[in-house]
């Protein structure tokens, strides 16, 4: 690889978007270059090992955790749309790692350069996104960006000085029973968590939920389509790479 | 410590299609955590109070071994006796024979979840100790044969119209015959059966919130006032409590009880604070002529130094469990252990076994709630992980998991697989039968838990690899 202009951003897809959603990962594109950063895809990407961290398999994703480290250390900044993923590669790799004489500096390193989206834009790019024309939405928290990444105002901010009006939830705190593979393991009580973000949804009026988690956003739009809602569920990059005109993005 | 968590999912079946528990969960939920907000929004220090807490456990746990001789000889220094109880059934014998040698027929109790641990109250009974339970949720269980389903509010899972059912079934004889359903007159009832058991009472047994090294007292945190009966009124007071209760000084009492009933229920403090140091003394009004203090060990000596070292700096507040998305979904006893929620899945593998309790570790969506609300900083989330780490390594875990994860993890060591075997995934979904407008209704094998309860989008044309590609972008 070359020498890498200023200003370069290193893409982390996420498993999720790589294979469910690849249009969250071209509009998280278009905001950084819109931000004025060029983009960068690292070929050798892969998962970022959290299935592996929260299913009792701690020794495989410090081995996926090096791995990832590898490909994006080199970067200056790396943005993942993602507070779940970008959790793991900025909270959990450095305590994975802490006892790796190696790797504990090169996952500091890393940590460093990580950024979720909204908080690179906001904090980094100071970014001002365009005008997006919607109804007022509602906005759910993603539980790892939250709390591992205290995502919170970013996402807001952004959508609000797009314009965006957000008609609150009540409970902006509560987990939407996805939980990885939580989900799958345990569908009866996810289901009964994700019936009551529902509802909560349901109950702000909006006809669009926006947050920053593809894991979510398939949980709750799985939910809603099942019961019959047609409340659309899209990522906030999504809906402010809406506002950009689209001779200036690189389209699918 | 008996558990019947091995049950978790079919008790969470139950739990979940329960009316009154939903209903009783979903008043619980708004009202202790709203509490709690509201209740931490008013004291800036919070923050500050809760690092301190966690260093002062912290601390203690260090020193253990000396602050629990300091306390016991402050104890004896006081007039009172020490014992040490290193098993459950070496706890619970110590309480028999402690009131056989007073000649007890009647003992009265406070609420404790360490003799919830040690199933202290059976056991009593077995040998003919009319034991009874004041705490009034306790006492609301105690009449129902359950255990409790909450901490601090142990029949938190039951309606008003339960408590009344069960009232009129068992003080009918005591002569109480109109069924009440007002909650103030069943409160009043349960008051006065109450009385006459606190008057006769030959023993009475009460856990301790702190233990406090420098002057051998015992603090009892609670808001109804049946603790200060149960421990004043008998000749013999019995304390039984954990060993990791001790704090160094009356001092650290005041940062935990500023944090205690906070996380709990949003209060600034409990109706009732005693602080208790050793028997009646001469001139004293009243207050019992014996006591005791059973420290009970049972398995927790073992957590100090160890992975889950952390857990026993737990002062059983129950933010964790209010703030639970999965405690409040299916309650307490879905867990199978007195000790339910966040705290409850950590304590239980170590105090039963692993292999009884591995389905509570779980059984969370990791969200980190509990961890944010916890008031000694208590890494929850990281502390369900290592039990899960050690499931695996004893496998534990379904195998078709454990494998699954070990394949994926392998794909993520190859990075050309990886991108091939999404795109096979992507594939196999978008050619996966699915309804007009896209979504797929059902799904094999392991992922067909998630079709159980709601639907998938059909994921887009080709992963982002490929779009990227065909778009001609540039990977590095």
């Amino acid at each position: 690889m070359g020498a890498l202009q200023p200003n370069t951003v290193a893409l982390f897809v996420t498993c999720l978007v790589e294979n469910m959603k690849p249009t969250i990962a071209f509009d998280t594109i278009a905001l950084l270059e819109d931000a004025g950063y060029a983009v960068v895809v690292p070929a050798n990407q892969v998962c970022c090992g959290q299935p592996n961290l929260n299913g009792g398999d701690r020794n495989n994703a410090i081995a996926t955790a090096r791995r990832v480290i590898d490909e994006f250390v080199r970067f200056e900044y790396v943005v993942i749309p993602s507070g779940s993923c970008g959790g793991m590669l900025k909270h959990h790799y450095p305590q994975l790692l802490a006892e790796d004489s190696d790797y504990r500096h090169k996952s500091a390193q890393l940590a460093a350069k990580v950024f979720e989206l909204s908080q690179f834009l906001t904090e980094v790019a100071d970014y001002h996104p365009a005008a997006v024309s919607c109804e007022p939405v509602t906005y759910h928290d993603a539980c790892a960006g939250l709390r591992e990444l205290d995502i919170q105002s970013e996402p807001r901010q952004l959508l609000t000085s797009a314009g965006v009006q957000i008609s609150e939830l009540e409970e902006t705190e509560s987990c939407c029973g996805f939980g990885g593979t939580f989900c799958v393991k345990y569908p009866d009580i996810s289901a009964a968590m994700a019936e009551r973000k529902v509802q909560d949804v349901l109950h702000t009026g909006a006809d669009t939920l926006v947050m920053g988690d593809l894991g979510c956003m398939l949980n709750i739009e799985g939910k809603l389509h099942r019961d019959g809602h047609s409340v659309r569920v899209i990522h906030y990059a999504e809906l402010l790479a809406s506002g950009i005109p689209a001779s200036a993005k690189v389209e699918s | 410590m008996d558990v019947t968590s091995q049950n978790f999912i079919p008790l969470t079946d139950v739990a979940l299609e329960d009316d009154n528990l939903q209903a009783a969960l979903k008043q619980l939920s708004g009202r202790l955590a709203a509490g709690r907000t509201a209740g931490v929004a008013e004291l800036p220090e919070f923050d500050q109070l809760r690092v301190a807490a966690r260093d002062i456990k912290n601390h203690v746990l260090q020193h253990l071994d000396l602050y629990l001789e300091a306390f016991a000889q402050q104890v004896e220094n006081q007039g009172g006796t020490v014992h040490w109880a290193s098993s459950e059934d070496d706890a619970r014998q110590i309480v028999l024979d402690l009131c056989r040698s007073v000649d007890a027929k009647r003992v009265t109790k406070s609420k404790s979840m360490v003799t919830e641990e040690i199933n202290l109250v059976p056991f009593l009974e077995s040998h003919g100790l009319e034991t009874v339970e004041t705490d009034l949720g306790e006492y609301i269980i105690q009449l129902r044969g359950e255990k409790p389903s909450h901490i601090v509010a142990p029949a938190v899972h039951l309606s008003k119209e339960q408590v009344s059912e069960t009232f009129f079934e068992h003080h009918r004889k005591l002569g109480f015959n109109e069924k009440i359903t007002d909650r103030g007159a069943l409160v009043a009832e349960a008051r006065q059966v109450l009385r006459e058991k606190f008057l006769a009472a030959d023993v009475g047994i009460s856990g301790a919130n702190f233990l406090v090294a420098e002057t051998g007292t015992i603090v009892l945190v609670t808001n109804e006032g049946n603790a200060e009966l149960t421990t004043a009124l008998p000749k013999t007071h019995i304390v039984v409590t954990g060993i990791e209760k001790i704090v160094p000084t009356l001092e650290d009492v005041s940062t935990f009880v500023r944090i205690l009933a906070r996380s709990a229920l949003g209060a600034d403090i409990s109706a009732y604070t005693s602080f208790i140091t050793g028997p009646k003394r001469d001139g004293d009004h009243d207050g019992p002529e014996n006591f005791h203090v059973v420290l009970v060990d049972n398995g927790r000596s073992e957590m100090l130094g160890g992975d889950f070292q952390d857990m026993l700096r737990c002062i059983r507040c129950s933010a964790c469990l209010n703030h639970c998305p999965v405690y409040l979904s299916v309650g307490g006893h879905a867990y199978g252990s007195v000790y339910s929620g966040p705290m409850g899945a950590v304590l239980t593998p170590q105090l039963a076994t692993l292999d009884a309790a591995k389905h509570l570790a779980n059984a969370s969506s990791l969200c980190g709630r509990c961890e944010s609300v916890c008031p000694v900083m208590i890494p929850l989330p990281q502390l369900l992980r290592q039990w899960r780490d050690k499931e695996s390594e004893q496998k534990l875990s379904p195998t078709g998991m454990r494998w699954g994860l070990k394949l994926w993890a392998w794909v993520g060591q190859h990075p050309m697989l990886y991108r091939v075997i999404t795109v096979v995934a992507n594939q196999l979904l978008n050619r996966w039968p699915r309804q007009a407008n896209g979504f797929i209704q059902k799904l094999p094998l392991l992922v067909g838990a998630w079709t159980q309860h709601r639907d998938l989008r059909r994921p887009e044309q080709g992963t982002f690899s490929q779009q990227y590609r065909k778009a001609g972008g540039q990977r590095v």
